[in-house]
């Protein structure tokens, strides 16, 4: 480095005094205002059963996003990487699609196709299938918005890999499941499993598409993030910062498993690149 | 057991990988697929692998009718070129690898396994790094461990992708001679792709030659390198001088050279050319036979044999000679000599583009 120590001081401090600005000190005021009230106050909000109807709904979108967000990403970034067919520059694009539309658009596609005066809305009221303003719909956003992720995360991975150690394990008799599991998902692995930490954060944080299929119904339709909305709109401050530190506290705890990953991955990388 | 590939055609998109390819590999033998990138070699031997299929043609192995037959159930045992060794796993995990994916009923039990695996591990002398992984090993010992691994699931037929392409020249030497005995001891029947000449001719018991999806010659490699059948493999199989002329009355005329070439009697002119080896050419302060005088310009006196390059006329020519004769000799740069070609070797059909003289 060339940069005299007074250029890089002042760009080091340069850049804690934004990340002390916009990242630490909101964090602090999340939790002091969580729990300005006492811990008692602070557990009652999260106790509350909206608050607890929330944290299940959210759960469940991630339980569901999650998975099949794993089967997507493995079959899409296998098919990209190790076939060639048509239409394949088509798909790995498509794929991006969530990332390209801002999430409140995303939402409102929802409700042109599903809604009461939608396309299919006539068919499915008619089979008394509720989707948008109920639980389905807030799971179908919620997979619609993440669907990228394990398969962004994987794609290059296994392009990267080639198809040499498959056919190797293929000369030796191996079966597709068995050269999958023995081979392509261990050299994966550290790739799907960042992939899953990003798809859950974004699963259970989500709030644009959500917001806009949801309707907000209490204790029934809410996720974490829409009753944060919810109850700052009404000014319980106290109340929404605790359950915001719930989605706080996921957001760190997927910044450490994130970094953790990336450590584990970045060996496994060197390794490859001198195997 | 022996492989027949019959009338093997393969295109990828507007590329003629291979052109209707006969070849048979007679069983035991070590055959080298000998030719320039983008000749077919590589494709040849993943379809005798079974890794690509053929447009058209047949393969057979031991007589039957292998076409259709799945890679799996080929019985073949196949090295990579980058040796593809499955990086998560050990040394010892790699080679055990094709015993653990056998159906249940055909699976040796563990000890069985074992043993098995320190034996090949042994065989390729690396007994002591079963616990390594990949990325800790060598070159030279990936290459055996990719070896040991094929030789697992005791292959009929082994085949090797430029088995020794990307190691350096020292350990390719050793792994060349070391393949070469272990061939000798274990008699499988080999198949193996390489673009470097001196490999093919030094390793194999018989040379495959290919050159535009199409086999140019099958011979031993005595028999390839001295009588080559087409410019091509004469050109291919190491340094040629070029002298272009023509044919014409029993009478090849190249240049200043006149020989006798009766296999064209006919009156009628036909283009021509002469190729020479480097170690071919006699040099002398002398005229003496049919030859021409060149100016030498440059000089090469370190190792066994002293090349020397002389100018011509018509352009540069290569020559290589014994140290003792070099120093008989010494010749001196700038200096006026006299080259006379020992044995030439006269194909019809114009070959300008290959240049020379």
């Amino acid at each position: 480095m060339t940069e005299s120590p007074l250029v890089r001081l002042f760009v080091i401090l340069a850049a804690l005094v934004f990340l002390g600005l916009f990242l630490i000190v909101p964090l602090v005021a999340v939790f002091t205002q969580a729990f300005e009230k006492g811990l008692a106050a602070y557990l009652a909000a999260i106790r509350e059963p909206d608050a607890w109807s929330a944290i299940r709904l959210t759960l469940l979108a991630a339980a569901v996003a999650v998975p099949l967000n794993v089967a997507f990403g493995l079959a899409a970034s296998w098919a990209v990487a190790k076939f060639e067919f048509r239409g394949k520059g088509l798909l790995s694009t498509l794929i991006d699609l969530p990332f390209a539309v801002s999430p409140v658009i995303a939402g409102m596609i929802f409700v042109i196709l599903f809604g009461r005066t939608g396309f299919l809305g006539e068919w499915l009221a008619r089979h008394d299938v509720r989707i948008i303003f109920a639980v389905p719909g807030v799971i179908l956003a919620t997979l619609f918005v993440t669907f990228p992720f394990v398969a962004r995360e994987l794609i290059p991975l296994m392009q990267a890999s080639g198809k040499e150690e498959e056919e190797a394990a293929r000369v030796l008799g191996a079966g597709g499941w068995q050269i999958f599991r023995r081979v392509t998902l261990p050299n994966v692995k550290w790739g799907l499993l960042y992939g899953i930490i990003l798809c859950n954060a974004r699963a259970m944080g989500e709030f644009g598409a959500v917001s806009v299929v949801s309707g907000h119904i209490r204790g029934r339709t809410n996720t974490l993030p829409l009753h944060v909305e919810i109850l700052y709109n009404e000014y319980n401050f106290q109340a929404a910062f605790a359950v915001a530190s719930l989605l706080t506290f996921l957001a760190l705890v997927t910044l450490i498993l994130k970094s953790w990953v990336e450590r584990k991955s970045r060996r496994s990388e060197a390794d490859a690149a001198s195997g | 057991m022996g492989i027949r590939v019959d009338g093997v055609t393969k295109i990828f998109g507007a590329f003629k990988a291979l052109d209707g390819v006969d070849l048979h590999v007679p069983a035991g033998e070590l055959v080298a697929l000998l030719g320039p990138s983008g000749s077919g070699k590589t494709s040849l031997l993943r379809i005798i692998a079974g890794l690509e299929r053929p447009d058209h043609g047949t393969i057979l192995f031991g007589g039957e009718d292998a076409t259709a037959r799945d890679v799996r159930e080929r019985r073949v045992g196949f090295v990579f070129q980058h040796y593809a060794l499955f990086r998560h796993m050990t040394v010892f995990e790699n080679v055990a690898f094709g015993l653990r994916v056998r159906p249940r009923s055909r699976r040796p039990g563990q000890q069985d396994i074992r043993a098995r695996v320190e034996q090949l591990l042994r065989l390729v002398q690396l007994d002591w790094l079963g616990d390594r992984l990949p990325s800790q090993l060598s070159g030279g010992q990936r290459q055996r461990v990719a070896l040991a691994r094929a030789l697992a699931v005791e292959p009929e037929v082994l085949l090797l992708d430029e088995p020794f392409g990307s190691l350096d020249a020292k350990v390719r030497q050793e792994l060349r001679r070391w393949l070469r005995r272990l061939h000798d001891e274990i008699h499988l029947t080999g198949v193996f792709v390489t673009h470097d000449q001196e490999e093919a001719l030094e390793v194999a018991d018989r040379v495959v030659v290919m050159n535009q999806g199409r086999i140019e010659q099958v011979g031993r490699p005595e028999e390839v390198f001295d009588r080559p059948a087409t410019s091509f493999v004469m050109n291919f199989l190491g340094s040629v001088n070029i002298f272009h002329g023509r044919v014409e009355s029993g009478k090849a005329l190249l240049g200043p050279f006149s020989l006798d070439y009766p296999d064209h009697p006919h009156a009628e002119s036909r283009p021509a050319a002469g190729y020479t080896r480097p170690h071919e050419l006699d040099v002398s302060r002398s005229e003496d036979g049919d030859g021409l005088w060149a100016r030498l310009s440059g000089l090469n006196v370190a190792g066994p044999v002293v090349k020397l390059e002389l100018s011509a006329p018509a352009g540069p020519i290569q020559v290589e000679m014994a140290r003792d004769r070099y120093d008989d000799l010494k010749p001196q740069l700038g200096e006026t000599l006299y080259v006379r070609p020992r044995k030439v070797r006269i194909f019809l059909g114009s070959d300008r583009e290959e240049g020379g003289l």
